[in-house]
C-alpha cells in the first residue's frame, strides 16, 4: 500500500495539478520507449520462427492450434469452416491444392470435405515456443559461448577490482613524488576512444601471442581509469588515522591493503564491480579482433554470426539476445543501490 | 632507567621548522602529559615517538636503542588516537587481536590477551559487537585495550579524551590514572587541556610553538613556573599579571620586589583581604558564583583586569573598591624577557 501511495504521489491535493499531468505523461513516454522494445523482444523470443513473420504481427507469442488425428503422423493446423449454410465448424485441414483445402473432422477421420481457403480461417492459440530456448543449449555451440563471456567477464572483473584498487589505494594513501603526474597521466587516458588504440591493442595482442586466447581479451581491459579514479576518490575519505594504527599493529603494507582498505572500500568496490560486469559482458570491439575461431566466441560474436548472410534464425537469435541481457539485468537489480550510495560518496571529497 | 630519551629533535614540514631541537627524558613507569596550546608541535612530537614522522634531525632513543630508522611496528609503542581509529568492519575482538594475528601470535594466546584485557576493561559483553554499536567511552576503552594486548613498553596517548562528554572525560581520566598504576606502564600522554596534564601526570612537559617552555611535576609547574608563558597556562582560573609599577603600589610587593622585575603574578585563588594604603585597590566589575567560592572580577588602578577567588559568603558589589594584597609567599615576579626572578622566601 506504502508503494503505491509512493507512486501515486501527485502535486495537488484534490485534483491533479497541471504539472502532474505533465511528469506522467512525461514518464509514460519514456517508460514506453525503453521498455517496450525490451518487452517487444521478449515476448518475440517466445515466437516460432513462423508467427515471428507473421503479418499483421501480434505483441503475445501465437500459434495455430493443431490437433492429432487418427492416421495421420503429425497434428495437423486446425482451422473454422465457415460452411455454405452459416455455419460454422471447426475441422483440421490434411492437404491443401490450389485453393482448395482437405479438411477432416478431428474427432472422425472419416468425415471429411473439400473446402475452399476462403472460407477457413486459422485457430489460434497462446503458445509459448519453450524450444527456442532448449534448442540452443542443444542444437549450437551456445554452452561454450556462454562460458566464454562468462570466464572473461568474472576474471576480467575481479582482476580488474584488484589492480585498479591496489592503484587507487597507492594514489591516495601514499605520498611520492609524481602522485599528482602519474595520477593525471591515468585520469588523461579517459580522453582517448577505445577505437582509436584498437590496432595498437591488436598488434600488441598479436606480438604476445595471445589471438585467439580469452586472455587476450581480460588482460587489455583490467586496467580502467574511472576504476582507479572511483576507488581512489572513495579511499580518500578512509581516515588515515586507521591506516595508522594498523601500521602500529604491526600490519604489513599489503595487509593493510587486503584488511583494512579492501573491506572498507566495499561500495566502492561493488560500483566498480558492477561497471566492469556491464562492460566485459556487452564488449564487442575488443572480442571480435581478438576472437576469431568460433569455439572462442562470446555471446556478443555468436549474436552477430548468427545473422548469415542468407538467412538470420530469428527465433533463436532472439532468445540468445535475452540470455545475453539476463546477467547484465540481475546483477545491476541486485546493485544497484550500490550505484546510487558509492557515487554518491565517492563523489564527496 | 630511561625508557624514552629525545635528542636535539627537530621537525620541519617542506621550508616551516615545527619542532625546534627539544631534549627530553622519560622514566620508566613515569605518565608523562605533552601540554599546549594547538599548533605548538606536542601531537607532532609524539607520533615521531610512535614512528609515523621521520625527525628531520636529532637521535631517538628507545630503552637505550637509536630508533629513528626503526619502523612504527618494531619500537614497541602502542598509540591511542584522538578519533580511535578503531576499523570499522571489525568486531571488538577481532579489534583487538589484530596487531597480535600480525606479529604472528598463536591462536590461543591471543584469545587469552584479549581476554585478560577485555577483563581489565570490563568489556567482556561486548567482545562480539561492532565499533558502531559502542559509546563514545567504550570505543575508548577499546581503543585502550587494543594498545594493552601488545604489551608495549610505551603507551602514546593523542588527545584521547578530547571527543568525550565532560563527565565522562573526568571518570575516563581516574580510570587512566589507574590503568596507569596496575600496568606500571611508561605513558606519554597528549593533551591541551592543562586540568588533564594537572591530574594525570607525573610530569608536564609544557610546549609552545615547537620549544619545551617547561618540565616538572604539576606542583612544581603550579608553584615555581619559569616564565610568564608556563605560569599563564598552567592553573584555573589563570594567572593575573601586574605591571610591576602598578604592583608596588601594595606596600608588601613593594619592600619585596627584585629591581628588574617587570611584571608580577598573582593566582587568582592567593589574594588575601587587605586596608586603604596597604594593599591594591580594586574596583569590583562584577563576579561569578562558583559554590564554595566566588570568582570576582576587576580593575586595578591602570586599567588591568584581575580575578580573584574569594570565599563564597560576602558578595562585593559592582563598582565597589576592594582593597586586597598577594599572599605574601605565593605571587611571582617576572623580568623583561618574562623569566621568573627567583625570590628567596619561595
Amino acid at each position: 500500500m506504502k508503494v503505491l501511495d509512493f507512486l501515486l504521489r501527485t502535486r495537488g491535493r484534490q485534483r491533479l495539478h497541471w504539472t502532474d499531468v505533465l511528469t506522467y505523461a512525461y514518464l509514460f513516454v519514456g517508460l514506453f520507449m525503453m521498455f517496450a522494445p525490451v518487452l517487444w523482444l521478449v515476448a518475440s523470443s517466445f515466437k516460432t520462427e513462423s508467427a515471428i513473420g507473421q503479418f499483421p504481427p501480434t505483441f503475445l507469442p501465437y500459434s495455430q492450434k493443431t490437433v492429432s488425428v487418427a492416421g495421420h503422423e503429425k497434428p495437423l493446423p486446425l482451422f473454422i469452416v465457415t460452411l455454405d449454410g452459416g455455419q460454422q465448424r471447426e475441422m483440421a485441414q490434411v492437404n491443401r491444392i490450389g485453393i482448395l483445402a482437405t479438411m477432416v473432422d478431428a474427432a472422425n477421420a472419416q468425415d471429411s470435405m473439400q473446402v475452399n481457403i476462403n472460407q477457413r480461417k486459422p485457430v489460434y492459440e497462446l503458445k509459448f515456443a519453450w524450444n527456442n530456448y532448449t534448442d540452443l543449449f542443444g542444437k549450437f555451440t551456445f554452452g561454450t559461448y556462454l562460458w566464454n563471456s562468462v570466464f572473461i567477464t568474472v576474471v576480467a572483473t575481479l582482476l580488474t577490482l584488484l589492480f585498479n584498487s591496489m592503484a587507487a589505494f597507492a594514489l591516495s594513501k601514499y605520498r611520492f613524488k609524481g602522485q599528482k603526474t602519474v595520477f593525471l597521466l591515468i585520469i588523461s587516458t579517459l580522453m582517448i576512444p577505445p577505437t582509436i588504440i584498437l590496432v595498437p591493442v591488436f598488434l600488441v595482442i598479436n606480438q604476445v601471442g595471445l589471438l585467439n586466447n580469452l586472455w587476450g581479451v581480460i588482460l587489455p581491459a583490467v586496467a580502467t581509469p574511472t576504476g582507479v579514479f572511483l576507488l581512489r576518490q572513495y579511499m580518500l575519505t578512509i581516515p588515515d588515522e586507521l591506516i595508522e594504527a594498523a601500521r602500529m599493529d604491526h600490519a604489513s603494507e599489503w595487509r593493510i591493503y587486503w584488511r583494512i582498505v579492501l573491506p572498507l572500500s566495499a561500495p566502492a568496490l561493488a560500483v566498480l564491480a558492477i561497471f566492469s560486469v556491464m562492460w566485459r559482458w556487452n564488449d564487442f570491439l575488443l572480442p571480435l579482433i581478438v576472437l576469431s575461431q568460433s569455439e572462442h566466441f562470446t555471446l556478443q560474436l555468436a549474436l552477430n554470426s548468427f545473422q548469415g548472410e542468407l538467412n538470420t534464425q530469428w527465433n533463436y537469435l532472439l532468445a540468445m539476445t535475452v540470455i545475453t541481457l539476463l546477467p547484465v539485468t540481475i546483477v545491476f537489480a541486485f546493485l544497484q543501490r550500490y550505484i546510487t550510495t558509492g557515487i554518491a560518496s565517492a563523489g564527496v571529497k | 632507567m630511561s625508557t624514552l630519551e629525545l635528542r636535539s629533535i627537530e621537525k620541519s614540514f617542506d621550508q616551516t621548522q615545527v619542532i625546534h631541537g627539544i631534549d627530553l627524558e622519560v622514566k620508566k613507569g613515569e605518565f608523562v602529559v605533552f601540554v599546549g596550546p594547538s599548533g605548538c608541535g606536542k601531537s607532532t612530537l609524539l607520533r615521531m615517538i610512535a614512528g609515523l614522522d621521520e625527525p628531520t634531525a636529532g637521535d631517538l632513543l628507545i630503552e637505550g636503542l637509536r630508533v629513528n630508522n626503526i619502523g612504527a611496528a618494531d619500537r614497541g609503542c602502542a598509540m591511542v588516537f584522538q578519533s580511535y581509529a578503531l576499523y570499522p568492519h571489525m568486531t571488538v575482538f577481532a579489534n583487538m587481536a589484530f596487531g597480535l594475528e600480525n606479529a604472528r601470535v598463536p591462536r590461543p594466546e591471543i584469545e587469552r590477551k584479549v581476554q585478560e584485557a577485555a577483563n581489565l576493561l570490563q568489556l567482556n559483553e561486548l567482545l562480539q559487537r561492532k565499533p558502531t554499536q559502542l559509546s563514545g567511552g567504550q570505543r575508548q576503552r577499546v581503543a585502550i585495550g587494543r594498545a594493552i594486548v601488545r604489551n608495549p613498553k610505551i603507551f602514546l596517548f593523542d588527545e584521547p579524551l578530547s571527543n568525550l562528554d565532560a563527565e565522562l572525560r573526568v571518570s575516563m581520566r581516574g580510570e587512566l590514572r589507574e590503568l596507569h598504576q596496575r600496568l606500571a606502564a611508561t605513558m606519554i600522554y597528549v593533551t591541551h587541556d592543562q586540568v588533564e596534564a594537572m591530574t594525570m601526570a607525573d610530569k608536564i612537559v609544557v610546549l609552545r610553538a615547537g620549544r619545551i617552555e617547561q618540565v616538572g611535576t604539576p606542583q612544581a609547574l603550579y608553584d615555581t613556573p619559569d616564565n610568564v608563558f608556563v605560569a599563564g597556562f598552567i592553573g584555573s582560573p589563570r594567572m593575573n599579571f601586574v605591571p610591576s609599577s602598578t604592583a608596588s603600589q601594595d606596600a608588601a610587593v613593594r619592600a619585596a620586589l627584585p629591581p628588574d622585575a617587570k611584571q608580577v603574578g598573582i593566582r587568582p585563588e592567593h589574594w588575601l583581604a587587605s586596608s586603604e594604603g596597604l594593599g591594591l585597590a580594586i574596583s569590583v566589575l562584577g563576579s561569578e558564583y562558583l559554590g564554595a567560592q566566588r570568582l570576582v572580577l576587576g580593575r586595578l588602578s591602570d586599567g588591568t583586569r584581575i580575578e580573584m577567588l574569594m570565599e563564597g559568603a560576602t558578595e562585593p558589589k559592582a563598582g565597589e573598591i576592594v582593597y586586597m594584597t598577594p599572599h605574601p609567599q605565593r605571587w611571582h615576579a617576572f623580568d623583561a624577557t618574562d623569566r621568573r626572578i627567583h625570590r628567596s622566601h619561595a
